[in-house]
């Protein structure tokens, strides 16, 4: 064959021979079909050791417990017995190490959350008593009266 | 006398006999078959159980879900987010989800957009019920086949990640997805969703939002595991998933589903 014909195959050989080439460094080693099959599972499967090392932030009513017991005795016995602390106080990651206080939400919104009334039949929002925030002491937070360990402690 | 064919069907017949052991005449326990496997590590299903009867709309799942998964608190995206639904007795079909729920629904009032706002008087309403929605971390996910560069994939214990580093951020899965639960992370620019909290599930804890529901609304469970008390609430009970005509199989299941959820 002549010459002609000779260069152009070479050209696309030397294409693809990099194409591979670049493919081989860039793609990760771990770059696989995993447990689901082509479709499903085709990815680097280092990814999902990575997922697994994401920090944990909320840490649990448990993780409160041994330090503040009063705290965890009095809402425990509570009709807020199901709240967990973090709800309100916040993730209680690197706590009381790297961040010794945490920023409590003492918002009127944080309480509507629940106690704004919807009177939603289906639903359990209808089950749990309410107040029209624009009637009930609009200007003063509601830990002012009420202790959010223990809503109705001391009143009449 | 004994014949060839007589002596050749009598050996075949206490040969295959004696090579049969006593076991083959057990009958199997499926019972104990599925204990079996459950026992096997590698069996895992995760799989999500939602009641929309105990959702009460407070939000602090939506809350706990963007803290523990860094998802920037003001930017109005959410790996999860609550929808209410008001059904008026006219028959119009109102659902909002201001801010995914983040500061729950402290009002009567229903967001239509656009700063728009509605109020059904309390007599109106036909029904009104709140749904909390997640990544249904389907059997089948459109979310997976057309990302065109492997960035998103499902585990064998059926959750679906996305490689934020593999990730072009071309949007094929956002579109995908028929439940929307896909958005753009707006600080690593690539696509985000709901993974159960692998990281905690992973450890033998709770997703965020179950730990943070106060009202048991939402649940997870091991659909592999039959002694699970969410698997036998999928399986004994009538449970309800979102978009069954889409062939996703979809694994969140609900309880108290309405046909008015999309």
């Amino acid at each position: 064959m002549k010459n002609h014909v000779y260069r152009p195959l070479l050209v696309v050989i030397a294409v693809v021979v990099l194409i591979l080439a670049v493919r081989a460094i860039y793609v990760p080693d771990d770059f696989a079909i995993g447990d689901r099959g082509y479709m499903y599972g085709w990815h680097r499967q280092g990814n999902e050791v990575d997922w697994k090392n994401v920090k944990v932030k909320y840490l649990g009513r448990e993780y409160c417990q041994d330090c503040h017991t009063d705290r965890y005795t009095s809402i425990m016995a509570s009709a807020h017995q199901d709240i967990e602390c973090e709800n309100c106080h916040g993730p209680a990651v690197d706590h009381p190490d790297v961040r010794p206080a945490l920023a409590i939400d003492k918002s009127r919104a944080h309480c509507l959350r629940c106690h704004f009334p919807l009177p939603y039949a289906s639903s359990g929002r209808s089950k749990i008593p309410g107040i029209d925030p624009d009637e009930h002491n609009p200007d003063i937070a509601c830990a002012e009266c009420h202790n959010p360990h223990d809503p109705m402690e001391g009143l009449k | 006398m004994i014949t060839r064919r007589k002596f050749l069907k009598s050996t075949a017949l206490g040969v295959t006999g004696m090579a049969l052991p006593l076991a083959a005449f057990d009958f199997i326990d499926p019972r104990k078959l599925m204990a079996l496997e459950a026992a096997d590590a590698s069996k895992v299903r995760w799989v999500f159980l939602v009641d929309t009867y105990k959702c009460v709309g407070c939000g602090l799942c939506v809350k706990a879900c963007k803290e523990e998964n860094e998802i920037p608190y003001d930017a109005n995206v959410t790996r999860t987010w609550v929808e209410r639904y008001v059904l008026t007795k006219n028959g119009e079909v109102l659902a909002d989800t201001p801010k995914g729920a983040r500061d729950g629904f402290t009002t009567a009032k229903i967001d239509l957009g656009l700063g728009k706002y509605r109020e059904v008087k309390q007599e109106d309403i036909e029904k009104a019920f709140f749904v909390p929605k997640l990544c249904n971390q389907c059997e089948n996910p459109p979310c997976v086949q057309v990302c065109p560069v492997g960035a998103t994939y499902a585990t064998a214990d059926g959750v679906v990640h996305i490689d934020r580093k593999w990730c072009i951020g071309c949007g094929y899965c956002i579109m995908g997805c028929p439940y929307g639960v896909r958005f753009f992370h707006p600080v690593h620019r690539t696509a985000e969703k709901c993974n159960f909290c692998y990281h905690r599930i992973t450890k033998g804890l709770k997703p965020a939002c179950v730990d943070a529901c106060p009202f048991g609304a939402r649940r997870i469970g091991n659909i592999k595991d039959p002694g699970d008390p969410v698997t036998r609430i999928i399986m004994t009970e009538r449970v309800g998933i979102l978009k069954e005509e889409y062939g996703t199989k979809p694994q969140v299941f609900y309880i108290g589903l309405s046909r008015e959820v999309k």
